[in-house]
């Protein structure tokens, strides 16, 4: 637990890439949610891993074998006490957060969703927590069912939630904090009351892991997923945390070489959990990079982090809401560093269009909620994400930037 | 403001943008045709009424961006008595103009303000999709998405 505020200007300096001019203009990135941006300690330690670790996992027995396997499994130790999971084992690696619940829908689904059963997820769910489930659906004869939510005020509707939970909820799958409108989930509570009726809960943690403390035992969930790159890490890095009970409980997802204890011609036996889980070559250099980016944001402090998340989101709310005709989403109070915006008669393309050309990064569209978009009744929408190394003073001109827009397209 | 900008937005397109020609519902009997780019959520129905060969009337409705709607509201005044083929060949140059920027004045007119697009390959989707839209119609498909066909 951190103390002392971080002093927030040095720590952006650990981020070449934030110096830099585009289209002329100091860069402003707020396209955090989409992928946040490195810090030096995460280039530097997958650098080191190529230039002097290098080598394939599990398999060798020389001397650079064991290092790479070291790394390997040193990333699965932190994740594990990231998270504060009981023991690594409940740490499987995956391409990411689409990676890790397509695992549980396909080979965890396979064993325990039936015909007749339902799967619940909540109308503000990414599409990576949808379709994995529709393709479940479609496999097992299961149906699906949603949460829903309040409105652009974007919270759960918790009144009816309960009543949702029959006795054919098999699982219930939603997301900690809303990637397009910056609500932040009482996930320990959801899983609380789904735990009550024997329903397993998976959280997708891809935008509030890194962004404020979590922490399975807290939460109580059987599975957790989030992917590296949103938070200082590398692409290719993603994991998948689940209970050992509801893993051991699992066919493979994926077979293949590195997960298998004998194969014969006509039948094979898997290794244990979580390797079971880890068919191939995994993504060695991103595991080492997430590694670098979990003791990184460890330093800052997931605490620490949270609060300049929203601050810079209460900030931005109350700048954004004096301009003239603009619709703001998601939730008055407690907003995650996500603030999405339409402004009058401006289409969010022609809005991030123009605000690029002012240095500024900004995401416009659907954002993979294309059933959320339909239950606010819009396209689609423009939105700026924030992260510890964004300031006030970028709050300041991304304000300034869309009253531009506002006059350009009003002109 | 960018001088690119200037160029992307240019005041002939901003002005079919605020206020689209041809935007409405027809009555009667019309081809129609949809485009949709799903991934910023632009959606056009295009109506088409072919007399013989002749596109004796045509117009739109939806939503979408800045350059997608001036596209159309712009298209569907250049097109309204043209032939099939004559629409065909338009596309072509069209097609020509957003992605290189080479504009012929004589053939395209006032659709030459969209040269500018070719400085935003993000963008040049949006600027043909009621072109691709309107092919559809013409051949009697009914939908079709910038996904499909870039
Ligand atoms: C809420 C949420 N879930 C899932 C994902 C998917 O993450 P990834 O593309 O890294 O697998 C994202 C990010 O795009 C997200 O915001």
């Amino acid at each position: 637990m951190s103390v002392q505020p971080p002093n927030w200007d040095t720590l952006r300096a650990d981020f070449p890439i934030l110096a830099q001019q585009v289209h002329g203009h100091p860069l402003v990135y707020l396209d955090n949610a989409a992928t946040s941006q490195k810090p030096r300690a995460v280039l530097e330690a997958m650098d080191q891993f190529y230039r002097r670790d290098n080598s394939n996992v599990h398999r060798g027995i020389h001397e650079l074998s064991r290092r790479s396997t070291e790394a390997f499994e040193a990333a699965r130790e932190r994740t594990a006490s990231f998270l504060n999971a009981r023991e690594p084992a409940e740490i499987v690696f995956t391409r990411g957060t689409t990676e890790a619940i397509n695992l549980v829908a396909y080979a965890w689904g396979a064993r325990h969703v039936h015909a007749g059963d339902t799967i619940l997820l909540t109308e503000m769910e990414h599409h990576s927590n949808i379709v994995p489930w529709q393709l479940l659906a479609a496999r097992s004869g299961a149906k699906l069912a949603y949460a829903p939510i309040t409105g652009d005020d974007g919270l759960l509707d918790l009144r009816g939630l309960d009543n949702l939970f029959d006795s054919t909820v098999k699982i219930f799958a939603f997301t900690h904090v809303s990637n397009t409108l910056g609500t932040v989930n009482p996930v320990a509570d959801l899983c609380a009351r789904a735990r009550r009726r024997g329903i397993v809960t998976l959280v997708d943690a891809a935008q509030s892991a890194g962004h404020r403390p979590v922490d399975v035992a807290e939460i109580g969930c059987d599975f957790l997923a989030f992917s590296g790159h949103k938070l200082c890490g590398p692409t290719g890095s993603g994991v998948l945390y689940g209970r050992r009970e509801r893993l051991d409980d699992m066919p493979p997802f994926q077979g293949g070489g590195d997960m298998i204890s004998n194969v014969d011609y006509f039948q094979s036996s898997w290794k244990e959990i979580p390797h079971k889980f880890e068919a191939g070559t995994p993504d060695i250099a991103a595991a080492a990079g997430l590694r670098a980016a979990l003791d990184y944001i460890g330093a800052v402090g997931c605490d620490n982090i949270a609060r300049h998340d929203e601050e810079l989101a209460a900030l931005a709310l109350e700048k954004l809401s004096r301009l003239p005709g603009i619709r703001l989403f998601g939730p008055r109070q407690g907003h995650a560093g996500v603030v999405s915006f339409l402004l009058r008669d401006i289409h969010a393309h022609d809005v991030v269009t123009v605000a690029d050309q002012f240095g500024v990064a900004l995401r416009g569209g659907h954002h993979c909620n294309q059933p959320l978009m339909k239950r606010l009744g819009v396209e689609s929408t423009a939105r700026a994400s924030f992260y510890f190394y964004n300031t006030a003073a970028e709050v300041d001109r991304l304000a300034e930037v869309l009253l531009e827009i506002q006059k350009f397209f009003a002109a | 403001m960018a001088d690119d900008l200037n160029e992307l937005y240019q005041q002939v397109i901003l002005d079919h943008c605020r206020k689209p020609r041809n935007f409405r519902v027809p009555a009667g009997a019309y081809r129609t045709a949809e485009g949709r780019n799903p991934l910023c959520g632009d959606s056009f129905t295009l109506y088409l009424q072919l007399e013989g060969d002749v596109l004796h009337d045509i117009s739109f409705q939806g939503s979408g961006c800045c350059i997608s709607k001036a596209s159309a509201s712009m298209m569907t005044d250049l097109l309204k008595g043209k032939t099939a083929a004559q629409a065909q060949q338009y596309f072509s140059q069209f097609q020509t103009l957003v992605t290189t920027g080479a504009m012929d004045e004589e053939a395209m007119g006032k659709l030459c303000a969209f040269a500018g697009v070719h400085h935003f390959p993000m963008r040049v989707k949006c600027a043909i999709l009621p072109w691709h839209a309107m092919l559809a119609g013409l051949k009697g498909e009914n939908s079709v998405t910038t996904e499909q066909k870039p």
